[in-house]
């Protein structure tokens, strides 16, 4: 057997497994059988164990070969004139040790999630919507074409919401999920153009292609600076969605309504890092517009500012996590802009394991501080005093107010975006009832006649 | 079998109608039911025998096939093309997955004789061809939602205003094609009253209003049949694309790619659940006619694609709705009523479908969705950004849908909501449709592409033929 259909083989059970799981789970969902949590928790350890093992085999095979890069093709899944959508894996010096950390990380917290979730109603719907997501990374992480790579963006930002939301019987996680879901739309949204985009400019949707013929983290794309700035731009707008950049960090907070569990390998490790991975996908793509890459530096920069202000004013030890994340994303996206690639991969594949402990470790922060206390015998020292003590008092307390509304990004977004495309079409809906209503010579519809709906007064408030 | 593919597809015709005279003598709504499964079945099973028979028939000559109606008439008014096959089998899927999932407590208002008979228009307006009896079907098939809009003393003007309109615009279109008026200049004034004639079945703004209305008024099964195959599409595909100027393709592009994104912005602020689901309709069948009014073949295969998936994953999406408010009723949308607790299998068949109708990864309606895109922005790139952007609110409303029926609250009741195995099967034949014609789209998409070829290549035919 050649190493080339060995490494074929292996990247076939990387992708397999998790998918085989997910079809599993989702079968049993759709045909409403809910299997026992002993069967669930041995078929996602199995479907990691097998990932992790075959991703490790091939980061072996490559580097024993001398191998960059191996791409891995699936064939067509569709292929008519003028167009084909192929599924091509991509197995390289950045997404190898992504999928390696994927694995691991998925591996560590569905094994504390099966004893955190045992006994409660949504197990099952909690490791259903963890294998969505596992696909959804692994798809995004070895895509070889943007077309995969939208697949799994896509799969990712489903789970993701769907898990904000998974304690479903209170309406502020169903709330915070519509918000998180929202946020991702846009930012999907910005990715599908840019990945069309991209395709026209270079008349490829393969990555090796449309990013020169170099492996990662070298190549050139074969674009003028102008196309490389629309289309960076769009995918910096993308990135900036998935990981909460400014302005779209008002939904991370948000998506602590989660469970622990998920919130760890969402918002601490993988999901809140994939802005930051696509960046590095399309680097040969920033690097060619000097005005991009300061962009990029920018967004970054501003970001770790304001997620480490921000950070300070919370009350809840899983939202100031969240922002010590966003501290960290941003640094690795103004690493991302200046050029340090694997600074920026080494950065991700830290911050995500040890933010993953941080998570994992919250529910029992109190606890372990008592350990401490109990252990040293006297109460921990306090913190030394801080850069902000050395601020007028009234900068201070703007500064606070800014913290705690967090940066007004929400706000501002609610009421210059979302409001007014409501208003617009609540007044087109009401116009539209009184025109059926004369048309029909009924009274129109006073039920349906929209306002602000309960919901949203809510949400607003 | 495959000399007699023609046949089999007037049997198609023939069964429901035949169904709908017996069934009307039956007084038992139950038994009623039973026989109108059976006879849609057996629809379905026609359409699929004279599917197989179209496939391996590799003559391609109609005129070889045996029918009625070639032996009576000495035509074939019926029969099957490249355009029309899967069309047809979606047209029965809906029919049969619509009656077999009407509920007991629904079944008494809902007219299975009326349906089988639309059923049998339906049929019959998909494998036609020729212009004037394509008219004709058209009209009648306007009646069956109107009889019931009366019999449920409900306000018939809205939808019989945009039906008179439409049926006068579209016999006067035609008959404007083919005169030779000489005080008009230029075919796009001729091919005007036929192109309003489209817009206002496919309820394209300003044009909708009767869709929303008659989801209000009529039982939800009518309407769901009536306006899901796209009626309004196919009289556009075959009456006005094959002689249609440039400009009068321009218009239907421009205003259905508006309604796609003014329908998803008015799905986002419905606060009744039928008035959503009209508008996520109207906008996704607005992309079938954007597809279809780009001038490459990609884009119309795309369209035809979206035609198919828009078709199957909404009728799934419309049916597990239905099966909601057999149980609960109409449930506005501007209050949690966490209904997952008691239905998490409609739950996931009402995210799957919905899902599917936006294209999502992984369904049917990904490569569509991709195929229109990518032909959009080749022809305009704002094109592309409106279906983008159409495509994304669409996907907003339909989560925030979710999200208020399904989650929010604790639903508490005493009554079991359980998914019946009727419900059941029939919404998980449509899923598996969706999620196979998205891991192996390959065969359909092919089949749509060459339709596509087809229709350009008549297309460009018929224009040149009339160029002077």
């Amino acid at each position: 057997m050649t190493v080339e259909r060995l490494i074929f083989g292996l990247g076939l059970m990387v992708i397999g497994a998790p998918a085989a799981l997910m079809a599993l789970l989702g079968l049993a969902a759709v045909l409403g059988r809910a299997l026992a949590e002993r069967t669930v928790a041995r078929a996602v350890q199995t479907a990691i164990v097998v990932g992790l093992t075959s991703s490790v085999a091939i980061l072996i095979l490559m580097l024993v070969v001398g191998r960059r890069s191996v791409p891995i093709d699936l064939g067509h899944l569709v292929s008519v004139p003028h167009f084909h959508f192929d599924v091509k894996l991509l197995f390289d010096h950045l997404s190898v040790p992504f999928v390696i950390l994927t694995f691991v990380l998925c591996g560590t917290v569905s094994a504390f999630a099966g004893r955190y979730m045992h006994r409660e109603p949504g197990f099952n719907r909690f490791f259903g919507l963890f294998s969505v997501f596992l696909v959804g990374m692994l798809l995004t992480s070895l895509a070889g074409t943007i077309g995969i790579l939208f697949a799994g963006w896509e799969l990712v930002g489903l789970s993701s919401a769907l898990l904000v939301g998974f304690f479903h019987e209170r309406p502020m996680p169903v709330r915070n999920a519509l918000r998180v879901w929202t946020i991702y739309r846009a930012s999907d949204a910005a990715l599908l153009i840019a990945a069309i985009l991209l395709h026209q400019f270079s008349g490829h949707g393969d990555f090796t292609q449309m990013l020169g013929s170099g492996a990662w983290p070298e190549g050139s794309a074969l674009l003028t600076h102008w196309e490389a700035f629309v289309v960076g731009l769009l995918f910096l707008i993308a990135a900036a969605g998935k990981s909460a950049l400014v302005p779209f960090s008002g939904w991370l907070p948000r998506a602590m309504e989660g469970p622990t569990p998920s919130s760890a390998i969402f918002y601490g490790a993988l999901s809140v890092h994939l802005g930051a991975y696509l960046l590095l996908r399309v680097g040969p793509i920033l690097e060619l517009s000097v005005w991009l890459c300061a962009i990029v530096i920018a967004l970054g920069l501003i970001t770790a500012v304001f997620a480490a202000i921000a950070g300070h004013a919370q009350t809840d030890i899983k939202s100031a996590l969240a922002f010590a994340s966003l501290a960290q994303v941003g640094l690795i996206v103004a690493e991302i802009g200046a050029g340090l690639r694997y600074v920026a991969l080494i950065h991700i594949l830290g911050h995500a394991c040890l933010r993953t402990l941080q998570f994992l470790r919250a529910p029992t922060l109190l606890h372990d501080y008592h350990r401490l206390e109990n252990a040293v015998g006297r109460h921990l020292p306090r913190l030394p005093v801080s850069w902000e003590q050395h601020l007028s008092p009234s900068l201070r307390l703007r500064l606070y107010r800014f913290a705690l509304n967090r940066g007004y990004f929400d706000d501002f977004l609610f009421r210059y975006v979302a409001r007014p495309i409501q208003g617009f079409f609540r007044w087109c809906n009401n116009l539209e009832l009184r025109w059926t209503a004369w048309l029909s010579g009924t009274p129109a519809h006073d039920a349906h006649t929209t306002k602000a709906t309960s919901i949203e007064l809510d949400e607003a408030a | 079998m495959n000399a007699y593919h023609s046949l089999c597809l007037e049997i198609a015709v023939l069964i429901p109608i035949c169904g709908a005279l017996w069934i009307r003598r039956l007084g038992d709504t139950e038994s009623a039911q039973r026989w109108s499964i059976a006879i849609a079945a057996g629809a379905l099973a026609a359409v699929v025998l004279g599917w197989i028979g179209f496939v391996l028939d590799s003559s391609g000559n109609t005129n070889a096939q045996w029918s009625l109606l070639g032996a009576v008439a000495g035509r074939h008014y019926l029969s099957f093309d490249s355009l029309n096959v899967p069309l047809l089998l979606l047209v029965a899927l809906i029919y049969l997955a619509t009656i077999v999932t009407t509920p007991r407590t629904k079944a008494r208002r809902f007219s299975f004789t009326w349906t089988l008979i639309a059923e049998s228009i339906a049929l019959a307006t998909f494998s036609c061809r020729d212009a004037w009896l394509l008219i004709v079907l058209l009209t009648v098939a306007v009646y069956p939602p109107y009889r019931e809009l009366r019999s449920r003393n409900q306000s018939t003007r809205v939808y019989a205003i945009h039906m008179i309109g439409f049926v006068g615009l579209l016999i006067a279109g035609q008959a404007m094609l083919e005169a030779e008026f000489a005080f008009i200049d230029g075919s796009s004034w001729k091919a005007l009253p036929l192109l309003l004639a489209i817009l206002v079945r496919s309820g394209v703004a300003p044009f909708h209003t009767w869709v929303p209305d008659l989801f209000q008024r009529a039982a939800f099964g009518t309407a769901l049949t009536h306006v899901l195959p796209m009626a309004g599409v196919y009289a556009a595909v075959r009456l006005l694309l094959p002689s249609a100027t440039a400009e009068a393709i321009q218009a239907i592009d421009i205003l259905s790619l508006l309604t796609a994104v003014y329908a998803a912005g008015m799905a986002l602020v419905q606060t009744d659940v039928r008035r959503f689901f009209s508008y996520q309709f109207l906008s996704q069948s607005s992309l079938v006619m954007v597809g279809i009014g780009i001038d490459d073949s990609l884009g119309v295969a795309g369209g035809l694609a979206v035609w198919l998936s828009v078709g199957l994953a909404l009728a799934g999406f419309g049916l597990t709705l239905r099966s909601v408010e057999a149980r609960c009723g109409r449930l506005p949308l501007d209050k949690y009523h966490g209904l997952y607790e008691q239905l998490p299998t409609l739950a996931v068949f009402f995210l799957l479908t919905g899902l599917a109708s936006i294209g999502f990864p992984g369904t049917f309606g990904f490569i569509g969705v991709e195929m229109l895109i990518g032909a959009a922005v080749l022809d305009s790139p704002w094109i592309g950004l409106a279906i983008v952007c159409a495509a994304a609110i669409n996907g907003v409303s339909l989560m925030r849908a979710y999200l208020s029926l399904f989650t929010g609250t604790r639903h508490t009741g005493t009554v079991a909501l359980r998914m019946l195995p009727a419900e059941r099967i029939a919404v998980l034949a449509l899923a598996a449709l969706i999620i196979g014609g998205g891991l192996f789209p390959q065969p359909a998409i092919e089949s749509r592409y060459d339709a596509a070829e087809e229709l350009r290549a008549s297309r460009i035919g018929n224009v040149s033929q009339t160029a002077p």
